[in-house]
C-alpha cells in the first residue's frame, strides 16, 4: 500500500437477503420505546468523542466529485468497524453507501478518539460520527434552503440531492460543497434521524475492505513499499531479564546486504537490502551475542497457588451489598476454585511496521490500536516532540487487543534512525510476537455462596487475584513500548493500575449481572508478577465469566434446579431474561435432561461490561473419555446489542468470538519454565483447528429503537463456562482449571 | 551467492537475481511485488504463505527459490482481480469470509489446489484439508462454506 492510499472498493452490493441467508441464524426484531436513537450516550449532550473534537471538518468534507470523506479516529482491526462506520455517515446524510471514503487515522489531522477497543467503535464512535454527519446535513440543508428561497422544513434528500416541494430547482451536496462551512463546532441541537427511517444502518453492507484482501490487494502494513525501502529485524533477549555479556558483531557486518547493525543496550537490530538477507543477519546476530539469564518467572505448574499466594496484593472492595432484613437464612454454603492461565494475543501474521524520517518528522506506518496514544510513547522513547511524529494507521493482521504492533513501531523508528532516516519496514519473527508480546493476564478465583431453604442465593462472596490488563502506550508515568526499555538508557513501564468500573479491568464482569440480596466483590490486584501483559479482548471478563457462570451452574444443580430456570430466578432485567430464553428456545433446551457419560450440554450467560451486549451461549459436546478430548459440536448462541448497524458484522464477531473463546478454553496456555516463556511458536502455542471448530447457530435479538452496546467481544467470555456446564452434564464432574486440556479432562473423570 | 533464476508465475515468466536458498515467499513478494502470500510463520506451520508450484499447496516461507525450477507458480493474484473474482475469491466475497484476512491467502490457495484434485469435496473433507491452516479471528465456518459454494458452482 502507498502512504495515504485508501483500501480499493467495489461497487457491489448485497441484498439483505443474500446476507441474511449466508449468516448463521436469524434475526429476531423487538421494539421496546419510540425515539430512542442512534447510540445517544448523554440525552441532550453531545457525544464524548465528539465532544473531544468538535470540529465538523475533523469528521467530514464533502467533495465537488461527489463523495464524502470521513475520518474517523477508529481503527480497522479486521472488524470491519470502518464499513459499520460508513453505513451510518451515509444514513445521516442521506447519501448513497458507495460515496463514502474512510480514510486512516492519521494523526496530522483526524479526530483522536484514543484506542480502538473495547468493542466500543459503533457505541462511542459511531454515535459521534452521527452527530457530526447530523450536523453537516443540517448545514446544508441551511443552505440550500437560502440558495432555493425556500424554508428549510420544505426541502428533502436523496443521495446529496436537496429539494423541495416549493420550488422547481433542486441543489446538490456536490454543488454546496465549497462552500459548506464545516470549519465550526459540532453543536447538539440537531436531531438525528428517526430510525425508522433508516436504509442503510441495519443492513448487511459488503465490507469495504474484503475485496483487496482477497485478491492479493495493498491491503496491510506489511504489504507497503517505497522507493529506497530497507528491512529491519530485531534480535531480543532469551527472556524478560537477560544480560548482554559479550557482543561482537563482526560476523554481521560482513554479511551480503546488510547496511547496519544496531546495538543499543540490549536492543538489537539489523538493517539489509533485502528481506532474506536481513533475516539471515538476525541469525547470525543471535549467534554474536551471548546472554546471562537467572531463575525469574513462577512455577508454571504451581500458577495459580502463586497468584493466591502474593504478598504484593493491592486489596480493594469493587462492589458490596449487605442483607435486607426480609434476607432468608441461609442453610448452605458452598465454595468454588477457578483458574485461567496467560492467554497470547497470537496474531497469524507478525506485528509489523514502516518507519521513515523526511523533513524532520519522522512517520510511522502501524497497525496499532491507539495511533495517537503510540505517538505519545514514541515521543518519550525517541526525545522526539510531538509535532515532529506522525502515526497514520495501516492495517496488520487482527490483534484482539494489545499484541506488538506498538513494539515494532519503535523497533522501526529506532532501525530507521541508524540509516539516516532511510525507510524501514520491521516485521517481528514468529517467536519474537510469542516470546515478547504482553499476554492476557492470568487469574484465580473463588466464589463461595450462601444458599436458602428455597435454592435461592442469598450471599455472594467473591475474591480475584490478577494482573493489569491495561499497559498499553499513552499512559502517564513511564513508556509503554519493549525496546524503551532495553535501551542503554532505559525507560521504566507505567505503573499497573486498574480501570474503573463498568468497564473494569481484571474486574471487568467480576460483578454479577444477577441479583443477590448480599454480595462482596474482592479484588487482589497484583501489580509486581514478572510476566508481560497487557490488554486482550474482553480482559477479565473471560476468567470472572468463567468462574460466576460455572458456579450459578453448580448451585443449581446442588439445590435441583434447572440451569436456565435458574439464572432466570436471579435477573430482573428482561432484556437479560430475553436471550436467555431465546437462546434455550433455538436450542430446544428441554429442563433437566442429562448427558449420557459422554455427550451433554451446558448453559451460560453474560452482560458484557455489565452495560454492553446480552449473550446467552448453550454448548453442545461430545467427550472422548479414552483420549481426554472434549470435542464442542455446537454452540447455539443468543445476543442483544441493541439497534443492530449490520447484522452480519455483529454475526461474524460473535462467530469468530466463539471459536476463539472455545479455543481458549481447550487448548491455551502459554508456557514458561523458570527463565524465559517456552510457547514460541504454534507446535509449543497450539489453536482450535479447523476439523475441531464447532458448527455455530446464531440469533440476533434487534432493538431498533434502543441504541447500539459494542458487541465485539462479548460472547467470548461466557463460553468456558457453557463448555465446563456441557462437561458436567455430559459426565457429572466438574473443570474449574482452564485450559481444559487432556490432562485436566483425564484427571476430572478418574 | 546471487544466482540468476528463470521462474514462471502466474502465466509471466520472470528473471531473479537471488540466493538459491532464499525462500520462495521473498522473492514473491519483494522482487515480484506480489501481496497474496503472507509471512506468518517462517515455520511451514500456519499456512498464510502458500502458493501453488506445479500443482501443489506450498508453503513459500520454507521453499526454495533454487527448488521451484520450471514448475508453474500461482499466487492469489494469478487466480483473480477485484474486478473479476476467481470462483473461489467470489465465494469468499459472497459469504464475507474473512475478519482481519491475513490467513485468507493461504485458505484459498489449499482450497484452490484440493479442488483441482477433488472438485465436490464433503464438508469433513475440506476442514481436513484446511487442518494445517490457521485463523485466529474464527471465520473458520465462512470459510468452509464458502469453498463448498464454490464447488457447487452456487456462487451468484
Amino acid at each position: 500500500m502507498r502512504p495515504g492510499s485508501n483500501a480499493r472498493r467495489t461497487g457491489r452490493t448485497y441484498s439483505r437477503r443474500q446476507f441474511g441467508q449466508a449468516a448463521a441464524g436469524i434475526v429476531l426484531f423487538f421494539s421496546m420505546r419510540p425515539g430512542a436513537i442512534l447510540g445517544q450516550s448523554a440525552p441532550g449532550g453531545l457525544p464524548a468523542d465528539l465532544k473531544a473534537n468538535r470540529r465538523l471538518d475533523s469528521w467530514l468534507r464533502i467533495n465537488a466529485e461527489g463523495n464524502i470523506e470521513v475520518f474517523t479516529g477508529k481503527v480497522e482491526l479486521g472488524q470491519g468497524n470502518l464499513t459499520a462506520l460508513a453505513q451510518i455517515a451515509a444514513e445521516e446524510l442521506d447519501v448513497a453507501f458507495e460515496r463514502v471514503r474512510m480514510r486512516p487515522v492519521d494523526t496530522s489531522h483526524s479526530p483522536d478518539e484514543s484506542y480502538t477497543a473495547g468493542s466500543a467503535s459503533i457505541q462511542a464512535g459511531g454515535s459521534a460520527l452521527g452527530y457530526a454527519a447530523a450536523n453537516a446535513r443540517a448545514i446544508l440543508l441551511e443552505l440550500a434552503a437560502a440558495k432555493l428561497g425556500v424554508p428549510i422544513g420544505s426541502l428533502t434528500v436523496d443521495d446529496g440531492v436537496i429539494s423541495s416541494s416549493g420550488a422547481a430547482n433542486r441543489v446538490t451536496y456536490w454543488q454546496l460543497a465549497s462552500e459548506t462551512p464545516l470549519a465550526r463546532n459540532a453543536g447538539n441541537d440537531v436531531p438525528l434521524k428517526s430510525t425508522s427511517k433508516y436504509r442503510i444502518v441495519g443492513t448487511s453492507v459488503p465490507r469495504l475492505d474484503i475485496p483487496a484482501k482477497l485478491t492479493g490487494g495493498e491491503a496491510y502494513v506489511q504489504d507497503m513499499r517505497v522507493p529506497g525501502m530497507l528491512f529491519g529485524r530485531v534480535v531480543r533477549p532469551p527472556s524478560y531479564g537477560a544480560r548482554l555479556s559479550a557482543f561482537d558483531d563482526t560476523a554481521v557486518k560482513a554479511l551480503p546486504g546488510v547496511v547496519s547493525v544496531v546495538r543499543d543496550g540490549r536492543f538489537l537490530g539489523v538493517v539489509a537490502r533485502r528481506e532474506e538477507q536481513a533475516l539471515a543477519a538476525r541469525a547470525v546476530l543471535q549467534r554474536a551475542a551471548t546472554w546471562t539469564t537467572r531463575s525469574e518467572l513462577p512455577d508454571d505448574a504451581r500458577l495459580a497457588h502463586f497468584l493466591r499466594a502474593s504478598t504484593d496484593a493491592r486489596v480493594t472492595t469493587v462492589s458490596s451489598r449487605s442483607p435486607g432484613p426480609n434476607t432468608p437464612q441461609a442453610v448452605k454454603t458452598l465454595t468454588g476454585n477457578y483458574f485461567k492461565p496467560y492467554v497470547a494475543h497470537a496474531s497469524i501474521g507478525p506485528s509489523c511496521a514502516l518507519a521513515a524520517v523526511s523533513d524532520r518528522i519522522l512517520t510511522v506506518w502501524s497497525h496499532t490500536q491507539g495511533p495517537y496514544q503510540l505517538r505519545i510513547d514514541l515521543a518519550k522513547a525517541t526525545g522526539l516532540a510531538l509535532d515532529n511524529i506522525r502515526v497514520i494507521h495501516a492495517q496488520g493482521s487482527g490483534c484482539y487487543g494489545h499484541n506488538g504492533a506498538d513494539d515494532v513501531a519503535l523497533d522501526a523508528a529506532l532501525l530507521s534512525r541508524a540509516v539516516d532516516g532511510a525507510p524501514v519496514k520491521v516485521q517481528w519473527m514468529r517467536d519474537d510476537e510469542f516470546g515478547w508480546e504482553p499476554f492476557g493476564s492470568a487469574m484465580a478465583m473463588t466464589v463461595q455462596a450462601k444458599l436458602a431453604g428455597d435454592g435461592s442465593i442469598v450471599d455472594w462472596q467473591y475474591d480475584l487475584w490478577s494482573d493489569s490488563f491495561n499497559m498499553r502506550p499513552g499512559l502517564p508515568g513511564g513508556v509503554n513500548l519493549l525496546a524503551a526499555w532495553h535501551l542503554a538508557q532505559p525507560f521504566q513501564a507505567t505503573p499497573p493500575s486498574e480501570i474503573p468500573l463498568p468497564s473494569g479491568g481484571a474486574d471487568r464482569n467480576a460483578v454479577p449481572y444477577y441479583d443477590f440480596p448480599s454480595q462482596r466483590i474482592t479484588e487482589h490486584f497484583l501489580p509486581t508478577l514478572p510476566i508481560r501483559v497487557s490488554a486482550l479482548r474482553s480482559l477479565g471478563a473471560f476468567g470472572n465469566a468463567f468462574a460466576v457462570e460455572s458456579f450459578m451452574d453448580e448451585l443449581a444443580e446442588t439445590v435441583g434446579a434447572d440451569p436456565v430456570e435458574y439464572r432466570l430466578r436471579h435477573l430482573r432485567d428482561d432484556r437479560a431474561k430475553a436471550v436467555i430464553r431465546a437462546v434455550a428456545d433455538r436450542a430446544h433446551w428441554q429442563p433437566g435432561a442429562k448427558g449420557d457419560g459422554t455427550r451433554g450440554r451446558g448453559i451460560s450467560f453474560l452482560r458484557y461490561e455489565s452495560v454492553k451486549t446480552y449473550v446467552a451461549l448453550v454448548a453442545d459436546i461430545v467427550v472422548d473419555r479414552t483420549a481426554g478430548v472434549i470435542r464442542v459440536e455446537r454452540m447455539t448462541a443468543a445476543a442483544d446489542a441493541g439497534l443492530i448497524v449490520t447484522p452480519d458484522g455483529i454475526s461474524n464477531q460473535i462467530e469468530g468470538s466463539i471459536i476463539q473463546g472455545t479455543s481458549w478454553a481447550l487448548k491455551e496456555a502459554v508456557r514458561f519454565d523458570r527463565e524465559r516463556i517456552t510457547s514460541r511458536d504454534w507446535a509449543s502455542y497450539p489453536i482450535l483447528s479447523f476439523p475441531e471448530v464447532p458448527e455455530i447457530d446464531i440469533v440476533l435479538l434487534n432493538r431498533p429503537d434502543l441504541p447500539s452496546l459494542g458487541a465485539g467481544e462479548a460472547a467470548l467470555p461466557p463460553v468456558p463456562a457453557a463448555i465446563a456446564n456441557a462437561f458436567f452434564n455430559a459426565t457429572g464432574k466438574r473443570l474449574r482449571d482452564l485450559p481444559f486440556g487432556r490432562d485436566r479432562v483425564k484427571a476430572a473423570l478418574t | 551467492m546471487p544466482e540468476t533464476f528463470r521462474i514462471q508465475v502466474n502465466g509471466v515468466e520472470h528473471s531473479v537475481t537471488a540466493d538459491g536458498d532464499t525462500p520462495l515467499l521473498y522473492v514473491l513478494r519483494n522482487d515480484l511485488g506480489l501481496n497474496g502470500p503472507k509471512f506468518g510463520c517462517g515455520l511451514e506451520q500456519c499456512g498464510a504463505c502458500t502458493a501453488i508450484v506445479g500443482a501443489e499447496a506450498i508453503r513459500t516461507c520454507v521453499f526454495p527459490l533454487s527448488a521451484v525450477g520450471s514448475a508453474p507458480v500461482v499466487t492469489l493474484e494469478g487466480l483473480g482481480t477485484v474486478e473479476e473474482p476467481h470462483p473461489l475469491q467470489k465465494a469468499f466475497i459472497a459469504e464475507q469470509a474473512a475478519q482481519c484476512g491475513y490467513c485468507i491467502n493461504g485458505m484459498i490457495m489449499t482450497a484452490k489446489a484440493l479442488l483441482d484434485r477433488n472438485p465436490r469435496p464433503t464438508r469433513t473433507e475440506i476442514r481436513q484439508a484446511l487442518a494445517r491452516n490457521l485463523c485466529r479471528c474464527g471465520t473458520h465456518l465462512r470459510i468452509v462454506r464458502a469453498i463448498e459454494n464454490a464447488a457447487k458452482g452456487a456462487v451468484p
